[in-house]
């Protein structure tokens, strides 16, 4: 501890110019390009060099492209109609339209917001109704975000956190129990079994942070063993009468949390935006300050930036790695309590679904920045909001939304493969940069 | 035992010494006091051969209790032997396996002693154990393929799960299990080149860009099962399956004939690629120029070997490798592909590999230890034994961790691993 506080009065002013170097959207560790005012010229710039945001944006277009691609080609009837390409050109090509406009404006309508649902709203419909989808694409980005901040925090910490779905069974865990075995008046047990969620992810978090920083362990294979590890313990709690499972149960399955720890819902016919959501923007307000205005952010930065001079600077590495993998895991703790409290379905061995590891691609497309989570999480909370009711209307598996948010990450990984497509001019700069890459050593 | 060990021998640490003779030791007292105090009264039984088999070997009773009291015994001796001398290398990894073999054992009689089901299958344990091994092993082959030259390769489950995928269509499609395997092992080397193409040319973080790969491997799978494969499973999913072989003469051997030489052709393929992997990297000239990629690019390019190259080779190569491993999940044994059919052994063959400190023998030892599990949660959930069989198939995980946090002693990858190689 004696060496932290030495290292503070030097860290302070550093602390701050990292902040603005890093506020400025490109994320790029050299410093981007200067950000200008969003001038014509600057506009066009931006496009033509391939900024950050259109890097983005058309890597969302080439994902989108592939998935039509995937959509057409194992559709029956676009198929049959290009056998006869020869005979019935216009056929082929208006039956492959209408294959990929059905599914997208499906998708689109299932997410953003419905056209018909505003004519209605003009003929005495109901007007909360336009917001619907938009409610839908708030309530499944919610986890993501929270997990995605997780993974964000050990990524600027330069650790990989493949273990958000272990710890978000550690949260889950706890939150479950305490909602279900603990007797509190309404607001209050709400916030313990929150608070309870943030320990139980946080517990498993710390695990690997202090055997990594005790052992030198690496973390992947920490957290990958730990996933398995949590995955096996949630069926056994589930399945053993006097631990978990529900009464009078033979299926693996808790029992229903009380009323009382609930989250609330703020307006609209459900699935409403519910407070889950709330508690993900302020998780990415907290994170947001934690890593660019406190010590311990700039600390995090460091040791992601080099652990070697992080140490010569007299910070605590160790120390670092603990923490840091201490609020990752509390923050996929946080993930868990808005799906234990915020549904009324109880906690199953299945209840994890795959938000560990969207977390990681969200994270990766946020570019490890807490507001760049969350506009990543909402734009896969969209896409898998869209795509149930693109499968719904369409018959179109919803998997291809899962490919298309894959591509996306991989595409924008590889600004040069952007480039090269769309011949955009090179940069001075390296442009966004990812994460970089360490090895298992790192 | 490789030529990258470091010359000057290390002292040891006296705190892992005395932290491995401990943990001989506790293991000991878990023998002792767990399952020989909880024995059921009777002899545990080991039937040595398969139920009609011939020739017959008699099953082996023992008493329960007093089995695990012995080995319980043997193990706090190798403890103390650890903590009194300071063991060679071979030692110590002796003592490893003595202790890990009594503990097992005892586990064993504990769980069959006083029971009414029947003997434990030994034969039928150890099959078991080595046919759940197959995509691990392949799978860690794979991984140690890509590193040995400097990229890590996290999608190993994306490429056995590709081949699983193209394996069991292509095998359904053409009527021919060979061109499933071939199928398979060719798209397992597909996801491989697309690892290599964003990790070496592009030069995306190879971890991010196993991990994307795995996901885009898992939705596109589910997306065309779902779409094309599930509703026209006769033409795309039909189920076809290697016939067992069984090895003339050896496979006739009591005991050892069933286990080693009577399955299909895979299980030879693995035997096959162990010993070929074995060799060319650490005995061949080609081995020694992938290892100085891994090791020190710089130094690999001033003396001319060609290090992308190199590298491509070698990641593409792994993937097809680790295609055969996808594509004996479904043509191998099951037949039939299912969603999300390699649940996560690419994940475990990881493990496994850096278990096995990236060596090919190291890789199938640890990759065996998972596979035994396996397999011994399924004969202990046969004899009823009232543990739940998730905290058995927990125990694997648990002693990953142990070993990477260092009771075997600190695991090095090759130098250059997951660096990215740009010419000066």
């Amino acid at each position: 501890m004696t060496d932290q506080h030495e290292a503070e009065p030097s860290a302070e002013p550093g602390a701050a110019t990292a902040a603005t170097a890093t506020a400025d959207g490109t994320g790029a560790p050299a410093g981007g390009p200067p950000r200008g005012r969003l001038t014509g010229s600057a506009i066009i710039r931006a496009v033509t060099e391939g900024q950050t945001a259109v890097i983005v944006i058309l890597a969302f277009f080439v994902a989108l492209v592939i998935g039509a691609v995937l959509i057409v080609a194992s559709d029956p009837v676009v198929l049959r109609a290009w056998a006869s390409f020869g005979y019935a050109p216009g056929t082929a090509l208006s039956a492959t339209w209408t294959s990929v406009s059905a599914a997208y404006s499906a998708l689109f309508e299932g997410s953003i917001f419905s056209p018909a649902t505003i004519s209605a709203a003009f003929h005495g419909g109901s007007i909360a109704a336009i917001f619907y989808p938009l409610s839908l694409t708030a309530f499944e980005a919610t986890p993501l975000i929270l997990t995605g901040l997780s993974v964000a925090v050990a990524f600027r910490a330069g650790m990989f956190n493949i273990g958000a779905a272990g710890q978000w069974i550690g949260g889950a865990v706890v939150a479950t129990w305490l909602g279900y075995a603990v007797n509190l008046p309404v607001v209050l047990h709400a916030v313990v079994c929150i608070i309870g969620a943030f320990v139980g992810g946080a517990v498993i978090g710390w695990i690997v942070g202090v055997v990594k920083a005790r052992t030198g362990a690496h973390e992947v294979i920490l957290t990958i063993m730990l996933n398995y590890i949590m995955y096996n313990l949630l069926s056994f709690l589930l399945t053993s009468q006097n631990l978990m499972q529900a009464p009078k149960q033979t299926n693996a399955v808790a029992p229903g949390i009380a009323s009382s720890a609930m989250l609330p819902h703020v307006g609209g016919p459900p699935p409403q935006v519910g407070v889950g959501f709330l508690i993900a923007v302020a998780a990415a307000a907290a994170t947001a300050w934690l890593l660019s205005r406190s010590t311990l952010g700039f600390q995090f930065r460091t040791v992601g930036a080099s652990p070697s001079a992080a140490r010569s600077a007299g910070i605590s590495v160790e120390r670092v790695w603990i923490l840091a993998f201490l609020i990752a895991g509390g923050l996929a703790g946080l993930s868990a309590t808005t799906i234990v409290q915020g549904q009324t379905a109880p906690l199953t061995t299945t209840s994890y679904g795959t938000y560990g590891f969207d977390g990681i691609t969200v994270a990766l497309l946020g570019r490890a920045r807490p507001w760049g989570v969350v506009l990543a999480g909402l734009l896969f909370g969209a896409l898998d909001a869209g795509g149930t009711v693109m499968e719904a209307a369409t018959g179109v598996p919803s998997d291809v939304v899962n490919v298309i948010e894959a591509l996306i990450v991989l595409l924008v990984a590889a600004p040069p493969l952007i480039r090269l497509l769309f011949r955009l001019r090179r940069t001075g700069g390296t442009g966004p940069q990812a994460i970089a890459s360490k090895g298992w050593s790192g | 035992m490789t030529t990258l060990t470091a010359p000057v021998r290390v002292p040891v640490s006296i705190s892992r010494r005395y932290l491995a003779a401990g943990t001989f030791i506790l293991l000991g007292l878990i023998d002792i006091l767990v399952f020989g105090f909880f024995a059921h009264r009777g002899d545990a039984r080991f039937a040595l051969s398969l139920p009609g088999a011939t020739p017959r070997l008699p099953v082996i009773h023992v008493p329960g209790a007093l089995m695990s009291y012995v080995l319980g015994a043997i193990s706090i001796g190798v403890g103390i032997l650890r903590a009194a001398v300071d063991l060679p290398r071979w030692g110590k990894r002796l003592s490893i396996a003595v202790v890990l073999l009594c503990f097992l054992l005892s586990l064993l009689a504990w769980a069959d002693a006083g029971n009414s089901v029947g003997p434990l299958q030994v034969i039928d344990l150890l099959q078991g154990t080595l046919t759940a091994s197959i995509p691990l092993v392949l799978g860690a082959l794979a991984g140690l393929l890509g590193e040995r030259a400097g990229v890590i390769n996290i999608a190993i489950e994306g490429q056995l799960l590709t081949g699983a995928f193209v394996a069991a269509a292509v095998a359904s499609v053409t009527g021919g299990v060979w061109l499933g395997l071939i199928g398979g092992s060719l798209a397992g080397g597909l996801v491989g080149a697309v690892l290599a193409i964003f990790a070496i040319m592009f030069l995306v973080d190879q971890i991010i860009v196993g991990v994307v790969l795995n996901v885009i491997a898992l939705g596109l799978t589910n997306y065309l099962y779902d779409r094309v494969m599930a509703p026209y499973a006769n033409t795309f999913n039909a189920g076809n399956t290697f016939a067992t072989i069984k090895i003339p003469v050896l496979g006739n051997l009591p005991i050892i004939g069933p286990i080693f030489f009577d399955a299909n052709i895979f299980l030879y393929i693995t035997y096959a690629l162990i010993l070929v992997i074995q060799i060319a990297l650490f005995r061949t000239r080609w081995g020694l120029r992938v290892r100085a990629v891994g090791e020190h690019p710089v130094a690999a390019d001033t003396v001319g070997i060609r290090v992308l190259w190199n590298r491509y080779r070698n990641v593409i190569l792994g993937g097809m490798v680790a295609g055969i491993g996808g594509a004996y999940l479904t043509v191998g044994s099951v037949g039939f592909f299912t969603s999300d059919i390699s649940s996560g052994f690419g994940y475990i063959a990881l493990a496994a590999m850096i278990f096995g400190r990236w060596t090919p023998l190291g890789a199938v030892a640890a990759a065996l230890l998972f596979g035994f599990s396996f397999q011994l949660q399924t004969e202990l959930s046969i004899l009823r034994v009232p543990v739940s069989s998730f905290i058995l198939l927990m125990a694997p995980y648990i002693a990953t961790i142990i070993a990477v946090a260092g009771l075997v002693g600190r695991v090095r990858p090759p130098a250059a691993d997951g660096k990215p190689y740009v010419k000066a």
